[in-house]
């Protein structure tokens, strides 16, 4: 059967690099189509009508939108290297993960580099008890998959690169050695994976990213 | 399996809580509840077995922890493999049931709480007026994730179900408060419809609270949580 696979993504973006790691994990061909969220093309916009984002994976003409919801759909169609355990149990687990790290640490990062002076410290303190939490899941080998790189493995890109990115160029400091010395070296090592650092955004591009979105959210 | 094998803690005025028992209801799990008075206290095994977000409902499995609410349903559903299916078969259909499940979550159900802790008449009318525009997309949602039938999983309650369904109390709550129908014949009358059929389904109707009793709480908590402040 004819597979037509296409992402939409943006260069820089997090999320749309989970969706590339998962592609490339796969071993699925697919065109990508690089969306300027300064400009969302006509076809962004009919493709994800209610969020208007990236990424989307378009597979024989249909849309899938959200990130986790693409992963878990890749991983649903392509068997090949699965980013889901078998059991059950071991699955909620990295679906908790996954949903942490979106939904408590990726917001709170963001809003301890970029937010008001006024804020800044609290949305610090917030931050580093999501990374607290993420060292402790860490001693417990709830993520971390080893050679090959799972649902959490995926979605932690986001703390191994863009975090530690963000912190250099905001100055804002939440991730280091010394108050998070497993989740550090995690870090280190992780970024350093072959398909995940075919996916990573160089210096420049990320800073491209990171202006553009910061005007959109102007 | 045995009772003690399965445990829900959760509460009658959650939501939340309400989707794993409905799960479990499909399932024909027996299952222990422990209802959680989060008014007054949380309990010592909420706190350990949820130690992350200290919230309802969690399931606790042959000894396991498992919480957040959508991935306890679909932890039922795998687990329990030879009951009726909860999540669709086909991939794209499981993504679909996943979106709008997310949608309800992060972009709806944030409205609804803008409603109740709203003071201001203004702030109100704006939550409301949310809680309305964002019910429309529910509509053309139905269309397509129920193909003709009436849930939004087909024959039988599913996934989507049961993650927007779990709303219809305080849904209720709110109409009353504020004399408005936010499912309603001219935007959302498959919606509309649907609910009647998941509120008399006979996995949902036990669960579903009475509106005044959940009126009353909600008095209740508003007067506690003022007094707190």
């Amino acid at each position: 059967m004819a597979e037509e696979v296409k992402l939409f993504g943006t260069c820089g973006s997090p999320f749309s690099s989970r969706i590339q790691v998962a592609l490339k994990l796969k071993g699925i061909s697919y065109e990508y189509i690089e969306e300027d969220l300064t400009n969302k093309s006509p076809l962004l916009l009919k493709y994800n009508p209610i969020h208007k984002k990236i990424p989307v994976l378009l597979h024989n003409g249909k849309p899938i939108v959200e990130s986790l919801v693409i992963l878990e759909y890749i991983d649903e169609t392509w068997k090949a290297n699965p980013i889901l355990p078998e059991d059950p149990y071991d699955r909620a687990t990295a679906r908790f993960w996954a949903k942490y790290i979106d939904e408590k640490c990726v917001a709170a990062a963001v809003k301890a580099f970029w937010a008001e002076e006024k804020e800044r410290e609290k949305a610090v303190e917030e931050a580093c008890e999501c990374l607290k939490t993420l060292e402790g899941a860490l001693k417990d080998k709830k993520f971390a998959g080893g050679e090959t790189l799972g649902l959490v493995d995926i979605a932690a890109s986001f703390i191994a690169f863009w975090l530690r990115s963000f912190q250099e160029i905001s100055g804002v400091e939440l991730l280091t050695e010394e108050k998070f010395p497993d989740l550090f070296k995690w870090c280190e090592e992780y970024v350093e994976h072959p398909i995940i650092k075919e996916h990573l955004p160089s210096r420049d591009e990320l800073i491209v990213f990171v202006n553009k979105r910061r005007q959109n959210l102007k | 399996m045995a009772k003690s094998d399965v445990k829900l803690l959760g509460a009658w005025t959650s939501p939340f809580a309400m989707r794993p028992r409905i799960a479990l209801n499909i399932k024909s799990v027996d299952y222990e509840f422990q209802e959680e008075d989060w008014l007054v206290s949380k309990s010592e095994l909420l706190l350990k077995s949820n130690p992350v977000h200290k919230k309802v409902p969690v399931l606790i499995h042959a000894g396991n922890p498992i919480c957040e609410s959508l991935i306890i349903v679909q932890y039922i559903d795998e687990v329990w493999s030879s009951g009726p299916s909860i999540l669709p078969s086909d991939p794209y259909d499981r993504a679909t049931a996943r979106f709008w499940s997310a949608y309800i979550d992060d972009k709806w159900f944030p409205s609804m709480v803008a409603f109740l802790f709203a003071q201001e008449e203004d702030a109100k009318k704006a939550a409301i007026a949310q809680m309305e525009e964002g019910l429309v997309p529910l509509e053309e949602a139905f269309g397509k994730c129920s193909k003709g039938k009436a849930f939004f999983g087909g024959d039988r309650i599913g996934f989507l179900d049961i993650a927007f369904g779990c709303f219809l109390g305080w849904l209720r709550v709110i109409e009353k408060a504020g004399g408005i129908e936010l499912l309603n014949e001219t935007q959302t009358p498959s919606p509309l419809k649907w609910a009647e059929r998941f509120s008399s389904d006979i996995a949902v109707k036990e669960l579903l609270p009475d509106t005044d009793k959940l009126a009353e709480f909600r008095k209740k908590a508003q007067a506690k949580m003022t007094a707190n402040n």
